[in-house]
């Protein structure tokens, strides 16, 4: 599938699908529409917790020829976005990566730094840049 | 080819998460390397760099300083004054 964008494309992973619907917010009235943007959250049962499946689906829906990178919150959500990008066919496998970075904020900074058309990265480098503190 | 400018931040929050984000877009538009700084001695940010320019946590009323190098300089360096003059509205979608 193509959204026809060569922008590195933003996926937000959190527990609660209210924190990622938030945070995909945020992105969108900060950053603007050019970018491949999707969030997963909650588990099917409507509770807290994410999915291997959501995940692949959110990977879908954000994919760009550029690739994703995921911001996501706590535990489970990094582990199973481990397990969606094994599940992913190989051409994009190599082409998925998780920012270790605060969900909200990160995906703020990412999608900035992928609005750009900066490679992937660079817009996970920028994400992770948050945690260090420059002079 | 060099520019340089300086415009006055007046925006009330100064320049916090949306302006910088704003700021950087517009950067971003322009090939030359641009900088800004809240002091002309320095630290000079990379101004395509979000998470540096929000670490700046420049207040409103802060003379911000500009500078940028490369073919289109001149044109980034206006288009950021006129950006922090019409209060971060009008920056790229």
């Amino acid at each position: 599938m193509s959204n026809g964008n060569t922008n590195v494309g933003i996926v937000i992973v959190s527990h609660s699908p209210d924190v990622a619907r938030g945070a995909a917010d945020m992105v969108r009235q900060m950053v603007g529409g050019g970018i491949p943007l999707a969030w997963t959250g909650g588990n099917p049962d409507g509770g807290l917790g994410t999915s291997v499946e959501g995940i692949l689906q959110a990977i879908d829906a954000a994919w760009s020829e550029a690739g994703v990178a995921i911001l996501v919150d706590l535990g489970g959500a990094e582990t199973n976005s481990e397990m969606a990008i094994e599940m992913l066919p190989e051409p994009r496998r190599g082409r998925v990566v998780i920012c270790d970075a605060p969900v909200v904020e990160g995906a703020v900074m990412a999608a900035t730094e992928a609005w750009g058309g900066s490679d992937l990265q660079t817009v996970r480098r920028t994400a992770e840049e948050l945690g260090e503190r420059p002079e | 080819m060099q520019a340089e400018g300086t415009v006055l931040l007046l925006h009330a929050a100064g320049l916090h998460a949306r302006p910088a984000v704003t700021l950087t877009k517009t950067a971003k538009t322009f090939r030359a390397k641009v900088q800004v700084a809240a002091d002309p001695a320095g630290p000079w940010i990379d101004a395509k760099s979000v998470v540096r320019v929000m670490g700046m946590k420049t207040p409103a009323r802060t003379l911000l300083h500009l500078r940028a190098e490369g073919d289109d300089a001149q044109a980034a360096v206006d288009a950021l004054v006129r950006l922090v003059n019409d209060d971060f509205q009008g920056g790229p979608e």
